[in-house]
């Protein structure tokens, strides 16, 4: 980011001397010093004693298009930036300096700032926020990781101590309760690493689309015979749909069907007992095949739509705990969706039901 | 901008709205410290915070002085009049919000790290409330916005609310835990500095929309009042 900067405030310097605003002269061969700050695709502020004399339009975007024209700290508020860039600060330059919430409450901009042999200034601000935002999440991931893998962990130790009580085992039915919880819980823990682990193993493939054709019917029935084979009763409501004279799609067979189950748990986690969980294929937009979970429940409420794909986010955080969830399994499903390239709706309405449709590409002809 | 035909006038009115400006960017980022400090413990902040304090003390001045100068020496007309005076009392106010900041940050020490206080986690996400105001009133004077500024003063209720909340917890907290009672006093009244700091940021958006309108903000529906 640095280079382009310098050439940018190489060519300033030498056109600095033909006065930019010049109506009368005739357009020059070189191109003027605004013409260069408007070609940047970062904001960059032209600053003379003080005042901003020009702004490029990604600076007026940023900072508002008043600013041409006023003192260069109505831009730019930030202490540490109004000692260097007022006209009584000694000459500019030097390192670049770190502003937080410019533009909005979490936003970090990184200013270069060099002098343009005159009495001019060029600021250069360089958006920072993105890189900031994705060490944050990287930090939430890792502490709420272990938050949800230290709360399964932690019954099983309170129990386990308990056991070993002997009041405790001396009453066959309490230890049999205990034991029953230890085992619950172990295997959340169990079946939140399997989450874990295949989050990161779909990561790892994100960039390598799979290119194999999968018969989308025979993985919704595939899952549908894994479904009806366990011992949860609510797996009687579930009902496919599917339409026979769909091609194959693009896929990668183990992850759709991991996909599909995901979102059956949750139809059926969620659902209202006794109403149907319907599992249906068709033909979606354009060439798209659609793959769509229903189920008629109390559905999800607008505002927690946006967030319902993060990892570890949860719509009500004791139900899922006492049906088993491990926060993760939306994320799984996006992340599948993402590597297929596919595309994925989620409709819900409050006291009706939550409709999730994913969209695959094709299996391209060979 | 109006064009003036004198420029050194020009200038002034101009510089006269960076001092403005600095001074706001110094409170800011003076309350969002000093909050930061409070949640960290972090005695050091706290006191650069305290003595940083004196540099928004001497912008009041310099502002003070030079609105004075272009009053006395230009007889400003018209919007030029009403932005000097707009910007006086803009000094004034927020010389104000920015002793309100480094009251915060002198209680810090009062706060024992092992504090568990609830009050003490949600005191932070007030004063988001109240420094967000702050920044979009700033802009809103930056951009001569009277509709930004008007949108701002209608955010002071949430502060309010905010505060008779956090009172309410405080008393209760204070009344079981009564060996506690010196830390809640000064939670107390960092919750008020921090009300004080949203009401300050209304009398700016009034400001600003006076010198852009000629005219008053008119009155708005109130919320229940701060206690």
């Amino acid at each position: 980011m640095r280079r382009p900067f310098a050439s940018l405030v190489g060519a300033l310097r030498r056109g600095s001397t033909e006065r930019a605003p010049a109506p009368a002269s005739p357009a020059p061969a070189q191109p003027s010093a605004f013409e260069l700050v408007e070609a940047f695709g970062d904001p960059v502020l032209v600053v003379r004693s003080g005042r901003i004399e020009a702004a490029n339009e990604a600076a007026r975007k940023l900072l508002g298009s008043h600013i041409v024209g006023e003192d260069v700290r109505i831009a730019i508020r930030h202490p540490a930036a109004a000692e260097r860039l007022t006209s009584s600060a000694e000459m500019p330059g030097g390192d670049p300096i770190e502003l937080v919430g410019l533009g909005g409450r979490d936003s970090r901009w990184q200013m270069n700032i060099a002098g343009l042999g005159d009495d001019r200034t060029l600021v250069h601000l360089v958006d920072r926020s993105e890189g900031h935002a994705a060490e944050r999440m990287r930090v939430d991931f890792v502490a709420n990781a272990s938050h949800e893998l230290r709360t399964p962990l932690a019954a099983i130790l309170g129990y386990v101590e308990t056991l070993d009580d002997d009041a405790a085992l001396s009453d066959p039915a309490t230890r049999k309760r205990f034991l029953r919880v230890i085992h619950d819980e172990a295997w959340r823990m169990h079946r939140l690493i399997e989450d874990l682990m295949s989050l990161s193993r779909i990561e790892a493939e994100k960039f390598r689309a799979p290119e194999t054709a999968v018969d989308l019917g025979e993985v919704v029935r595939e899952v549908h015979a894994v479904v009806r084979d366990a011992a949860d009763p609510r797996s009687r409501d579930v009902v496919c749909d599917i339409d026979e004279s769909l091609p194959p799609v693009a896929g990668d067979r183990a992850q759709l069907s991991q996909l599909l189950h995901n979102l059956v748990g949750n139809a059926m986690k969620y659902g209202r007992p006794g109403t149907p969980v319907t599992i249906s294929t068709g033909r979606g937009p354009g060439s798209m095949i659609r793959l769509s979970v229903e189920d008629e429940g109390e559905g999800i409420a607008p505002e927690h739509l946006p967030r319902l794909t993060e990892r570890f986010y949860r719509v009500d955080k004791e139900r899922s705990r006492s049906v088993g969830g491990t926060g993760l399994g939306l994320a799984i499903v996006k992340h599948i969706v993402e590597r297929h390239r596919g595309r994925l709706d989620i409709r819900s309405m409050p006291g009706k039901g939550t409709n999730i449709s994913v969209l695959l590409p094709p299996a391209r002809l060979s | 901008m109006t064009d003036h035909t004198l420029k050194a006038f020009d200038d002034e009115i101009v510089e006269l709205r960076g001092l403005i400006s600095e001074m706001g960017g110094r409170a800011e980022s003076a309350i969002d410290r000093a909050v930061e400090a409070l949640s960290r413990r972090d005695l050091d902040l706290a006191r650069t915070v305290v003595a940083e304090d004196k540099r928004i003390d001497e912008l009041e001045i310099a502002i003070e002085r030079l609105a004075v100068q272009i009053m006395t020496l230009r007889a400003p007309m018209a919007d030029d009049l009403r932005e000097t005076v707009a910007a006086l009392k803009i000094a004034g106010v927020i010389e104000r919000i920015g002793d309100y900041a480094k009251n915060i940050a002198k209680r810090v020490p009062q706060i024992s790290r092992s504090s568990k206080i609830e009050a003490l986690s949600v005191l932070p996400a007030m004063a988001e409330l109240a420094s967000d105001m702050l920044r979009d009133v700033l802009n809103a004077f930056a951009a001569r916005d009277w509709q930004a500024a008007v949108e701002v003063s209608n955010r002071d209720r949430a502060v309010d609310d905010f505060y008779n909340s956090i009172f309410r917890t405080l008393l209760t907290f204070m009344m079981e835990n009564p060996a506690t009672i010196g830390e809640a006093a000064h939670l107390l009244f960092i919750a008020k500095n921090l009300e004080r700091i949203g009401d300050h940021a209304t009398n700016v958006a009034e400001m600003v929309y006076f010198a852009a309108r000629g005219e008053y903000m008119p009155d708005r529906e109130r919320g229940e009042p701060a206690v």
